[in-house]
């Protein structure tokens, strides 16, 4: 079957019923949807379906062919942070990360769809996503200043120098 | 063998979706996956043929001489701006990416969940005195949802579940943080031709009819012929204490 993730067309070969999330980690490695709780219940496997946001953990590739997948490597890369990512960036909208990429593609979602949100739009589209770190006050902060544009320059993120580990905590998530 | 080698046929149209369904023998239905895919990626459930609904054509809503009939493969998202008490059932199962996934057919059937009472949307539709149309065993049949959730419901493909909208309605729900996706206690309430119905959701494996109530119209005879459960969100006791007044709030929009 073929998938198309952040606009590259795939060749999968994974069994039909292998839900979404595993063929996008396990066959073709991209790793930014998480396997948190892997029953729907935490949102940080959310990748966009044909712009929609949707639980990768809770449907089979079957249920994919022909749909347009993003990951969260589609919204931007460390050189070129998206809004929504400079936003969460700039306001500490992240500690352990794991929770995410999960909240960026869905805050994501939520700006195409609604230019100005409310703080209830804003509290509806990110109900599914569970954060166990930041208290969600800084990343609703983040989200307002995203939909505002109020990012200042578009940050970058820095990247390790050469030779040094890619992962420099041990045991943080990959 | 992996967990996800069982075959996946994907219907086309209604008729196929029946046909693949047969007597519903080994098949293991999916349509947004919400309830069926965590039990097969942690193991409890190992399918021998999945059917899923995707493309079935099962996912029309259609309004006709009053009645309005909802497919099975309609999702939830869709009913939270139509016809209460389901609407605002609607609005309360779990988050917005799980309604827009999570199917009327799905929701209907599904059994009580190992931890905590499911299915949110059988309280409003039974107040709505909804009708459910299914297949499987024995050919299509057409029943209250009543009949249906006392029958072998996990066994049949829904097609369809049709009702007509009530004069009056009411539904109330206990509080539910954001990090849990299922209510503890819900009640509707709906008055069509001057009958009272109200159903509860948390007190039994389904949601079931409050008798008492019905006859009386006093939150105070909810709990005749109730005995809630202890499970993982609440003791039977807590909800013995929390089932009238949720049933007085629902009564009072009425």
């Amino acid at each position: 079957m073929e998938l198309t993730v952040n606009g590259v067309s795939r060749e999968v070969q994974s069994p039909p019923l292998t839900p979404l999330l595993f063929v996008l980690r396990d066959e073709l490695g991209i790793t930014g949807p998480k396997a948190g709780c892997q029953q729907g219940g935490c949102g940080a496997c959310t990748v966009l379906v044909d712009g929609e946001p949707r639980r990768s953990c809770l449907a089979p590739l079957a249920a994919f062919d022909g749909a347009e997948i993003t990951t969260v490597e589609g919204l931007g890369t460390p050189e070129k942070l998206s809004t929504v990512q400079a936003a969460f960036h700039e306001h500490y909208a992240s500690q352990c990360g794991f929770c995410t990429s999960g909240f960026l593609v869905a805050t994501h979602a939520l700006l195409e769809s609604t230019k100005d949100p409310s703080c209830h739009d804003v509290e509806a589209a990110l109900a599914g996503h569970v954060c166990r770190c930041t208290g969600y006050v800084k990343i609703l902060e983040a989200v307002e200043a995203a939909a505002r544009g109020d990012v200042g320059e578009v940050s970058t993120v820095t990247r390790p120098q050469e030779g040094q580990p890619e992962v420099l905590v041990p045991g943080s998530p990959a | 063998m992996t967990r996800f080698d069982a075959p996946v046929l994907t219907p086309g149209s209604p008729e196929e979706a029946v046909q693949a369904f047969g007597d519903g023998a080994g098949v293991t239905l999916i349509a947004g996956g919400t309830i069926a895919m965590p039990e097969i990626v942690h193991g409890r459930m190992k399918p021998q043929k999945v059917v899923l609904l995707r493309r079935s054509g099962l996912d029309k809503v259609s309004r006709e001489g009053g009645k309005v009939t909802i497919g099975a493969a309609v999702p939830i998202s869709e009913l939270e701006q139509g016809d209460e008490p389901l609407a605002t059932a609607a609005q309360n199962v779990a988050d917005g990416e799980i309604r827009a996934q999570a199917t009327v057919g799905g929701n209907l059937c599904a059994g009580p969940g190992r931890d905590t009472p499911r299915g949110d949307l059988q309280a409003p539709l039974l107040v709505l005195g909804a009708q459910v149309r299914s297949a499987g065993a024995g050919g299509e049949r057409t029943e209250s949802l009543e009949e249906f959730l006392a029958g072998d419901y996990r066994r049949r493909l829904v097609l369809d579940v049709s009702y007509s909208p009530a004069d009056a309605t009411g539904y109330a729900a206990f509080w539910r943080p954001h990090t849990h996706h299922y209510t503890i206690l819900a009640i509707a309430a709906a008055r069509a031709n001057g009958e009272l119905r109200v159903a509860a959701t948390g007190v039994a494996p389904h949601a079931v009819r409050l008798s008492g109530v019905e006859q009386s119209g006093n939150a105070a005879d909810a709990l005749q012929g109730i005995e809630p459960p202890d499970d993982a969100l609440a003791s039977g006791w807590y909800r013995t204490q929390i089932l009238p007044r949720l049933v007085e709030q629902a009564l009072s929009s009425l």
